[in-house]
């Protein structure tokens, strides 16, 4: 049953489907067949997670940033800029520490895409930054408070012909891209390909297509590393798609933080109206991205609904009923969203849980937040993961490490639908501490 | 105390406290008389935030009808020669190799509303700046934000420093991955898990 001949299928079997698939090893190049039942063990027990059965034991995922830079002695900026040697020192990562049993996404990143189109929005190491420090965003108000309307109106012509030349000077040709509708009546079309071949426009799309052949080395180091890690390592990927609550789309990156607060009092009403523009974006880029893929989860960090950024009653107005909307258009494509739920999340967990989002059909890692209260209101119909603190890996010992777990497992594991997971992307770890919270995830994580 | 104006700035209404400032002013109100209700309006604000009544986004946006009250108060106090009280100074940034600065400028604004000099060194700010700017200022308390994990390193070394200078000295840490043991790792006074927390720091050292 493909998930594709979607009419007839529900949401649940269209995940069943797609888990299925992502889980089976037929048709897929392993190295051997005991490295083929091993990936298989692996996928199987993180897709019985997701699913809110119990595993044969509580899988645990190492989400790393700049972790394996720094543990294999390369720059972070070797892994935006020198694609072989960064392949290579994941790889030895992986050999490492054989306990590592999923696909780490890491920052290893096309340093020259970003070089290319200019980008603003981010310093990264190599460019901006020193070669060992991690990439950072900028803040700034990249949209003006007078572009709501435009955005609220048509988001992607917003974003293809004001944000792109704005945050990619690269590409600042495409503000005078022609309109669409030139291209639904024949005597229209030279007037819309004329627009397309002006000097400016056309220097932006060959800067794009340029941007995209460089996108494209990149994906063939990428692919070898993928391919390695899952056919030679037996390492499943765990995230297909990216998104991003509609909510942080537009507070992230578009209004800036700063002013996105003050929007709350000042212009409440244009607030929800561009989530509600972005919301059907934001399903389509996690959906599309997972499908192609094979694996079907989509990866969401949430950033500005966290306890503390707004109240509660904000949290229901502004942030979640898009949030939520997301969701459910990302599980009724057959993909499982999984939320990285950074900082604290404690007073909103009553209100997720009121949502009635369907059981097994979400997966949400946390940060900071009292996994007994998550366990409580979340576990019940979500898979949950997370909260081993960033801190402790790099400032703790084995021993407290292993305290740690065994206590986290304690109140997480009854029942299934719990895997372990740092609450933070790894950056710094000691060895000794990430060997350490690798081994207590198998002794305390068995069922 | 013109409760007028508190009432404006903590009910988060930005039109009516420029306009009872303009109309306070014009009514020959001494400057000085008004930055106090901003700072009584800020500690109402301030309460209300520890009590988990109000957020980030009331703390951000009554920042910016402070700044607006500023704008219109301070022209005239430097007319007048007049200068604000302060209780101590505070040298704050954050610290080398990490670029955010949402919560720290959170915590200066805070800081300087309560009464301290604040020297806010920005971002991706060198141990060195931190010791040469509180030699230069002769401040006695640091604050020290990092967002990251790659904080922590940083933060350990601007420690050492800062008690080279000052064996004294009170340096606070606070910020999205710092806690009780990233304080122990990095040698500094106290954590502070948000923008009051650090004001009641700052001033229980002054």
């Amino acid at each position: 049953m493909s998930p594709e001949t979607a009419t007839p299928l529900t949401q649940e079997q269209k995940i069943d489907a797609r888990l299925d698939a992502w889980v089976s090893t037929e048709g897929k190049p392993f190295a051997s067949p005991e490295i083929a039942g091993a990936y298989r063990a692996r996928a199987q027990r993180y897709a019985d997670v997701c699913r809110l059965r119990v595993p044969d034991r509580v899988p645990t995922i190492a989400t790393t940033g700049d972790l394996q830079q720094h543990m294999m002695g390369v720059t972070l900026a070797d892994y935006f800029y020198d694609y072989p040697k960064a392949v290579a020192a994941a790889i030895a990562f992986y050999d490492k520490f054989p306990l590592v049993e999923y696909f780490p996404f890491s920052n290893f990143q096309p340093g020259p895409v970003f070089d290319k189109v200019q980008y603003q929005l981010y310093r990264w190491p190599g460019a901006q930054l020193g070669p060992n420090q991690g990439y950072q965003y900028v803040e700034g108000e990249y949209m003006a408070a007078d572009e709501y309307d435009e955005l609220i109106r048509n988001p992607e012509a917003w974003l293809l012909r004001t944000y792109w030349p704005r945050i990619m000077p690269g590409l600042k040709g495409l503000a005078g891209f022609p309109s669409l509708l030139g291209s639904l009546e024949l005597p229209f079309v030279p007037f819309f390909f004329a627009g397309i071949g002006s000097p400016q426009v056309t220097e932006a799309l060959e800067t794009m297509l340029e941007a995209s052949r460089l996108t494209g080395e990149f994906n063939a180091h990428m692919g070898q590393l993928i391919g390695t890690a899952m056919f030679a390592k037996g390492l499943p990927v765990t995230l297909g798609g990216f998104s991003k609550a509609p909510f942080d789309f537009l507070g992230d990156t578009l209004r800036g933080t700063r002013s996105v607060m003050m929007d709350l009092f000042r212009r409440p009403a244009k607030v929800l109206a561009a989530c509600e523009a972005i919301t059907p974006l934001a399903v389509k880029m996690a959906v599309d991205a997972a499908v192609n893929s094979g694996v079907p989860f989509a990866f969401l960090p949430l950033h500005k609904g966290a306890d503390g950024f707004m109240s509660d009653a904000d949290f229901a107005k502004f942030y979640w009923p898009s949030l939520e909307a997301t969701l459910r258009g990302i599980v009724a494509q057959g993909v499982i969203p999984m939320m990285f739920v950074e900082g604290g999340y404690n007073t909103r967990l009553a209100h997720m849980a009121e949502a009635g989002l369907p059981a097994g059909t979400t997966a949400w890692m946390f940060d900071q937040t009292d996994m007994a209260k998550v366990k409580k209101f979340i576990g019940p119909w979500a898979a949950i993961g997370g909260n081993v603190p960033g801190s402790l890996f790099q400032t703790g010992t084995p021993a407290e490490m292993r305290a740690y777990v065994r206590d986290l497992m304690e109140t997480c594991k009854p029942g299934g639908g719990f895997w372990m997971s740092p609450g933070v992307v790894l950056d710094h770890a000691t060895e000794e501490n990430f060997q350490a919270w690798l081994e207590a995830g198998v002794e305390f994580g068995a069922y | 105390m013109h409760q007028e104006l508190i009432d404006a700035i903590t009910g988060m209404d930005e039109e009516s406290a420029a306009r009872l400032t303009d109309h306070l002013l014009d009514a020959g109100v001494a400057p000085a008389d008004i930055l106090d209700d901003c700072k009584a309006a800020m500690d109402i604000v301030g309460k209300r935030f520890e009590t988990g009544e109000v957020f980030i986004p009331e703390l951000i946006f009554a920042g910016d009808i402070l700044g607006q009250i500023a704008g219109r108060v301070k022209p005239r106090m430097a007319a007048a020669g007049q200068q604000q009280q302060r209780i101590g100074k505070v040298v704050i940034g954050t610290v080398q190799g990490d670029i955010h600065d949402i919560a720290k400028d959170i915590v200066a604004f805070m800081l300087d509303i309560n009464g301290f000099e604040v020297t806010d060194l920005g971002v991706d700010v060198a141990p060195e700046t931190f010791v040469e700017t509180a030699r230069a200022q002769g401040a006695r308390i640091v604050g020290l934000s990092g967002f990251l994990t790659l904080a922590y390193e940083p933060m350990k070394e601007t420690v050492a420093q800062l008690r080279a200078l000052d064996p004294g000295i009170r340096v606070m840490i606070g910020g999205g991955q710092m806690d009780g043991k990233v304080r122990d790792y990095t040698g500094a006074d106290a954590y502070g898990k948000d923008a009051m927390a650090a004001v009641a720091l700052a001033k229980g050292w002054a």
